[in-house]
């Protein structure tokens, strides 16, 4: 476990209970009251902790490495996985990746980006920043999706969409543009999570759906607090400032009405315990399920495009 | 409030402001290549280089007269979005940054919407003013697309969007985010009304913008030198740490690699739209019997190509002859969805 800036104190008592464990072997009884004393307070530490999270703890939460990735809740939460790759067009996009499966019994696309968790990982995902390669099979899958009237999941965590030459080359803007317009087109349910980052358009190229949930400590932003620091205060050394103003936490999105339900996290956050932060967002994919199926191709499709028609619109 | 009214203020505002008179030493280096300018010169080239073709960023203004022709047109207003709804702060306050924007443009935000004749067709054109916050698109500017696509859609008309814009507006945080499927939605009901919509890509057209309703066009006209691509390059760089390609992210570069449909100078923008809009409308206007409102008239003549004599920036420059001619005018069409068979609508407003 690598522990964060502000959960040194946590950090420090982990350390001494480790060590009261290691030389209490023999099971005495009052090391074995005392370890689970200093447990409690380190439990209590913690949550105060992460109750209280300012928006820039959020966002390096959000990124933490040892966070549930894509993969991890593929692994735990969809049955009969069966990844589909390439765009048809020119290649194939690890940072971006999907196929068809059953969550909860139900068959549906499943897509997400995969930041990777060790390093070789990384670099085969590109750490979660696709190309448009990666949004063009995005697209085809929801179409294949609406083809078959199954219902779409998508899993959302990126910084953003990569910036390079070869992407912009093959047309990142275009591939981003047609694949809000497919979300917008298709008439079977999209049921969208952010998992970690939701890094602005390469997030909602694959968010614009019917439910939007966010896990307790995962951030959706039109801009990295760095990024928007960079501009707006000249610089990078204002990201804390730029994460409070732009209000990306998932109780702020809650607030402003742009997602639906928040995911609860595990006490410490979902990296303390990736298990149970994953059957939580499996159950409320369930409640997705069960509030959007069955569906009328029509009536779904104008819902969703209602809801985006309204945001920013004056009351 | 009548069409007239609607329609004659912003003309009146326009030819007050712009009857100053331009003085003759009045000049500027080109920014492409440094050569001299007299504003003079410059507005009737409509700001275009006449040493280097570079075209300059010209005022929304300018723009719709360009488009528009010799044709009148209306303004269409653009109910307010809901101000500040972060209470956004940086160095500056964003309500101090939404006043000042107002007060040096004039304008509530970063778009203006008008309703007129391009070609032989009604055609809205949205128009993004880069001097309100360097265009950047937010709740106002969204609402701004989805009266266009609203007013195409009741008029029968083409959605002509321009945009001008360095993206998302960061002030309005996922809100502006937001705006990205909420123009989509919008063109896409002018899309199924079986309407044109057309993209101008004009200098820059990046970001959030150019990810959303400006790649989705049925046709994609770029504005010569145009900056046009989704990552800063600034960014770019920093993170392939090696240098760009000559003409990377220009609207040659885009046209090289399948983008744009073409790369269109400002001379020409109003006949190529006009044609294109005839051709596309076709059954719109008629020419197969279904409405019977085309009148087989042609475009007006250009004067000669790329220097115009007397191009749009100078007549507005002296709008006062204008006028008359313009009272003189049929007022805008009426709406079409009246004429207009049920098996017409029907059949146009299927899948695409
Ligand atoms: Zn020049």
């Amino acid at each position: 476990m690598s522990f964060l800036e502000f959960e040194k104190p946590v950090q420090e008592l982990e350390a001494k209970i480790a060590e009261l464990r290691k030389v209490s072997s023999t099971g005495d009884v009052n090391v074995a009251a005392e370890i689970s004393r200093m447990q409690t307070k380190a439990d209590r530490l913690l949550k105060q902790i992460y109750t209280k999270l300012s928006p820039a703890q959020k966002v390096l939460v959000a990124r933490h490495p040892e966070r549930p990735h894509f993969q991890d809740y593929i692994q735990a939460i969809v049955t009969d996985f069966t990844p589909l790759a390439g765009d048809r067009r020119f290649g194939e996009d690890a940072a971006l990746i999907g196929g068809i499966g059953r969550i909860a019994g139900r068959a549906c696309v499943v897509m997400g980006q995969e930041k990777g968790s060790d390093t070789e990982m990384r670099l085969r995902h590109n750490f979660g920043m696709a190309r448009p390669e990666g949004y063009r099979k995005a697209l085809r899958l929801m179409e294949l999706a609406d083809r078959f009237q199954i219902p779409v999941v998508t899993l959302v965590d990126t910084a953003g969409a990569y910036p390079g030459v070869g992407a912009e080359e093959r047309g990142q803007s275009e591939a981003i543009a047609a694949c809000i317009e497919t979300c917008l087109n298709v008439s079977v349910p999209i049921l969208s999570v952010v998992i970690g980052e939701g890094g602005s358009g390469g997030a909602i190229a694959i968010a614009t759906a019917d439910r939007v949930y966010m896990l307790e400590h995962s951030i959706y932003s039109v801009i990295s607090p760095e990024g928007c620091a960079s501009i707006l205060w000249r610089s990078g050394a204002y990201a804390a400032e730029a994460a409070a103003a732009l209000r990306l936490t998932a109780q702020d999105l809650k607030k402003l009405g742009v997602i639906d339900d928040i995911i609860e996290e595990p006490l410490g956050g979902a990296h303390r315990a990736s298990l149970e932060a994953v059957e939580r967002v499996q159950a409320q994919i369930e409640k997705g399920f069960a509030e959007t199926c069955p569906w009328d191709p029509r009536t779904i499709r104008h819902s969703r495009r209602e809801k985006y028609l309204k945001i920013g619109r004056a009351a | 409030m009548n069409w007239l009214t609607n329609f004659i203020r912003p003309k009146i505002r326009s030819f007050v402001s712009d009857q100053k008179e331009i003085p003759d030493a009045l000049w500027q280096k080109c920014p492409a290549c440094d050569g001299m300018l007299f504003h003079r010169e410059l507005t009737e080239n409509l700001g275009v280089c006449h040493h280097c073709g570079h075209h300059l960023r010209i005022s929304v203004a300018d723009r719709l007269s360009i488009l528009f022709g010799e044709s009148p047109f209306q303004d269409i207003s653009v109910p307010p979005a809901p101000a500040d709804p972060l209470r956004f702060r940086d160095k500056k306050k964003y309500s101090d940054r939404l006043s000042e924007a107002r007060a040096k443009t004039g304008r509530d935000d970063a778009i203006r919407v008008a309703l007129g004749r391009i070609g032989d067709q009604n055609a809205v054109v949205a128009a993004f003013d880069f001097d309100f916050m360097g265009g950047s698109m937010g709740a106002g500017v969204g609402e701004g697309i989805v009266k266009a696509a609203e007013t195409a859609v009741r008029e029968r008309a083409a959605l002509i969007c321009i945009p001008s814009s360095g993206g998302a507006r960061m002030q309005e945080g996922i809100l502006s985010l937001m705006q990205m499927p909420r123009s989509v939605v919008a063109v896409r009901m002018v899309k199924e009304a079986g309407l044109p919509y057309l993209v101008l890509l004009t200098d820059p057209t990046t970001g959030g913008v150019s990810a959303s309703f400006a790649m989705v066009g049925d046709i994609h006209i770029a504005e010569p030198g145009a900056t046009i691509g989704f990552a800063g390059k600034r960014v770019i760089e920093e993170t392939i740490r090696e240098q760009l390609p000559p003409n990377f992210q220009t609207a040659e570069y885009l046209l090289a690699h399948g983008m744009v449909d073409m790369v269109v100078p400002r001379a020409s923008q109003n006949e190529t739209i006009g044609r294109i809009l005839n051709l596309l409308m076709e059954r719109q206007t008629g020419k197969n019997g279904t409405t019977g409102r085309s009148n087989g008239r042609k475009s007006p003549p250009r004067d000669n190509g790329g220097k115009v004599a007397v191009g749009p920036l100078a007549r507005a420059a002296g709008n006062v002859a204008r006028l008359p001619a313009l009272r003189g005018k049929t007022p805008l069409p009426l709406p079409a969805a009246a004429n207009q068979t049920a098996a017409t609508r029907r059949r146009r407003s299927g899948k695409d």
